[in-house]
C-alpha cells in the first residue's frame, strides 16, 4: 500500500518529521499526497519563522482541495524547499525525498515522543 | 438518505475515488485529474454522467409545454437536434440549465436533461404546469431507465465511429441519432460540456457496462471523473449548477450568468417578461473570468476586491491544468467585468492580484 518509512515519526494529520538529531525534515506522507491528488500549490513559512507542534504552518492545495499543514514538531525553520513553488508536483512524486517541505531546528527534543511511530501511523491509514 | 449509485459503479475498478454529487455517489478521480484532463484535451476520455436526469415529454402539446418552460426557442429544433436552455422562474432566476433533445419518434417527443438531483423537481414542474395550462402532453421521469456517458476529446469521432453503426463524423454540434453503440441501442448526440469535440451517449441503464468497457478497453478512452469534468468546464467558462447559479444561494438570471444567448424573448416562457426588462435595462453584475497574477488559487466563495473593497465573489476557481495558471469565475459589477480590468481575490485573507479576461480561458 502506502510507503511509511521507519526513520521518521508521524502526526495524525499526515505530516512527518525525521528523528535524526536536532534538525528535522518535515513534509507530508505518501498517503496524504495520494488522498490530495495533483498538488498544484504550497504555501510555506520563511526561514527564521517558528513553528509549533500541532499548529498550522502552511497550506497545500491540490486541484480539488485545500488542506492546512500542521507542524509535527516545534522549532525554528532553517530551510524551505523553494523548489516546490515551481514544481509542487514533487510532493506527489517523492513526498519523503524531493517533496520535503521544511528543515527545522527542533526546539524541544521531547516533542518527537508525542508523534506516532511508523507502525502506529500505518495502522491509522489502513 | 442513501446516495444513488450510477449503474456503472461495479465497472470502475479499485482505484476510483468517489464524491457525493447531487445525491449520487460519483467517481471524482480515477488516475489523476491532471492525466484525465490532458486526455480529453489531447486525445479522448470517457465520463459516466448517469447522475444527470432524463425526462421525456410527448404528445400533441409537447412542443408547447417545452416552449413555455425553457428559455430557448424549442420550435427551432429539427428532429434529431438539441439545444442548451435555461429553466427560469417568474422572476427570470435560473432554476436549472438543461439540454433539450428532439427525438425522432412519431409525433412530438422531447428528452431533456436536468442536473443531478434536480430530476424530481423538474418533473413536478412540468406536470404541474401541464395541468395548469391544460396541455396534452405525457411527462415521464426516466432518470432510472437511462444511463449516460460522454466521450470527449479530439479523437472522439474516431472512437465513437469505431463502436457504432451510425456515420457520426458528419454530425454538426447538437445533432444526434439512434444508433447501436457496442451493440447497445442508444441515442448518440454530438454534445458535451468540456469544450472539446465529442458525444454524449444515452442508453438503457442495464446495458451501459458494455459501452463503458468498449470505450475503455477497445478504444483506449481514459476513464475520467467529475474532478476533470470540473477543470475542463471551468477552463471554458461554463456554468456549474448549484455553484455558479443556484436559486437559493446564488440567484442569477441568464444575462448576469453570461448565457443570455439561450434566451429567446420572441417565445413565451415562465420568466420571459422579467428577462425582457433585464435585457432592456442591462445587468448590474456580470459573470467574469479572472486569472490570478500572483501565486495562489482562488476558490469558490473567496471575495473579489477592487481597490481593496469587496465587490463580488468567486463562484468557481481552480488551477487550470492546461494553462498552469489559477483561473476563476465569479460575479462582479458590470463596469468591472471588462477584460483587462485589474481586481484582486482574497485568498485566505491575503490579497492576490487578478485580471479580468474573456472566457473561454483557453483557445476555443
Amino acid at each position: 500500500m502506502f510507503e511509511v518509512p521507519e526513520d521518521r515519526k508521524y502526526l495524525e494529520s499526515h505530516e512527518y518529521a525525521t528523528t535524526d538529531g536536532d534538525t528535522a525534515t518535515v513534509g507530508i506522507t505518501d498517503f496524504a499526497q495520494d488522498e490530495l491528488g495533483d498538488v498544484v500549490f504550497v504555501e510555506l513559512p520563511e526561514v527564521g519563522d517558528e513553528i509549533t507542534q500541532g499548529e498550522e504552518f502552511g497550506v497545500v492545495e491540490s486541484i480539488k482541495a485545500v488542506s492546512d499543514l500542521y507542524a509535527p514538531i516545534s522549532g525554528t525553520v532553517t530551510a524551505v524547499n523553494e523548489e516546490l513553488f515551481d514544481r509542487p508536483e514533487l510532493v506527489n512524486d517523492d513526498p519523503y525525498g524531493d517533496g520535503w517541505m521544511l528543515e527545522v531546528d527542533v526546539s524541544d527534543d521531547g516533542a518527537f515522543d508525542d508523534l506516532l511511530s511508523a507502525d502506529e501511523y500505518r495502522e491509522q491509514t489502513e | 438518505m442513501a446516495l444513488r449509485k450510477p449503474p456503472l459503479s461495479g465497472a470502475y475498478g479499485a482505484d476510483a475515488r468517489f464524491t457525493d454529487f447531487g445525491g449520487w455517489e460519483m467517481p471524482v478521480e480515477f488516475d489523476s485529474i491532471r492525466t484525465e484532463h490532458a486526455a480529453v484535451r489531447e486525445s479522448v476520455g470517457i465520463f459516466d454522467v448517469s447522475h444527470m436526469g432524463e425526462i421525456t415529454v410527448t404528445g400533441p402539446d409537447a412542443t408547447a409545454l417545452m416552449q413555455r418552460l425553457t428559455s430557448n426557442d424549442v420550435s427551432a429544433l429539427s428532429v434529431g437536434d438539441s439545444q442548451y436552455a435555461m429553466i427560469t422562474d417568474e422572476s427570470g432566476t435560473i432554476i436549472d440549465d438543461t439540454i433539450v433533445y428532439r427525438l425522432p419518434d412519431e409525433g412530438e417527443r422531447y428528452l431533456f436533461v436536468p442536473n443531478a438531483g434536480h430530476d424530481e423537481e423538474a418533473y413536478r414542474r412540468w406536470v404541474d404546469h401541464r395541468d395548469e395550462w391544460d396541455l396534452a402532453a405525457d411527462v415521464e421521469n426516466e432518470t432510472d431507465e437511462w444511463a449516460m456517458v460522454a466521450v470527449q476529446g479530439p479523437d472522439a469521432v474516431d472512437a465513437v465511429g469505431s463502436q457504432t453503426d451510425a456515420d457520426v463524423e458528419p454530425f454538426s454540434w447538437g445533432e444526434g441519432a439512434y444508433a447501436d453503440v457496442a451493440g447497445v441501442r442508444s441515442w448518440v448526440s454530438r454534445t458535451g460540456y468540456t469544450g472539446e469535440d465529442g458525444f454524449e451517449i444515452l442508453c438503457p441503464t442495464d446495458e451501459v457496462g458494455a459501452i463503458w468497457e468498449a470505450f475503455v478497453d477497445a478504444e483506449g478512452c481514459e476513464p475520467c471523473g467529475l474532478g476533470a469534468r470540473d477543470t475542463l468546464r471551468t477552463e471554458m467558462g461554463f456554468l456549474l449548477s448549484g455553484q455558479d447559479f443556484d436559486p437559493d444561494d446564488e440567484p442569477r438570471n441568464p444575462y448576469e450568468a453570461g448565457v443570455g444567448w439561450t434566451v429567446d424573448l420572441d417565445t413565451e416562457f415562465v420568466g420571459r417578461d422579467a428577462l425582457a426588462r433585464v435585457a432592456s435595462d442591462g445587468v448590474e453584475e456580470a459573470f467574469a473570468g479572472l486569472i490570478l497574477r500572483e501565486r495562489g488559487i482562488a476558490r469558490h466563495g473567496y471575495e473579489i476586491l477592487a481597490d481593496g473593497e469587496p465587490v463580488g465573489h468567486v463562484t468557481s476557481g481552480t488551477m487550470s491544468p492546461t494553462l498552469g495558471e489559477a483561473i476563476a469565475l465569479g460575479y462582479v459589477p458590470a463596469a468591472l467585468a471588462e477584460p483587462g480590468t485589474e481586481l484582486s481575490v482574497a485568498v485566505r485573507g491575503q490579497e492576490k492580484r487578478a485580471e479580468v479576461v474573456s472566457t473561454p480561458f483557453i483557445e476555443d
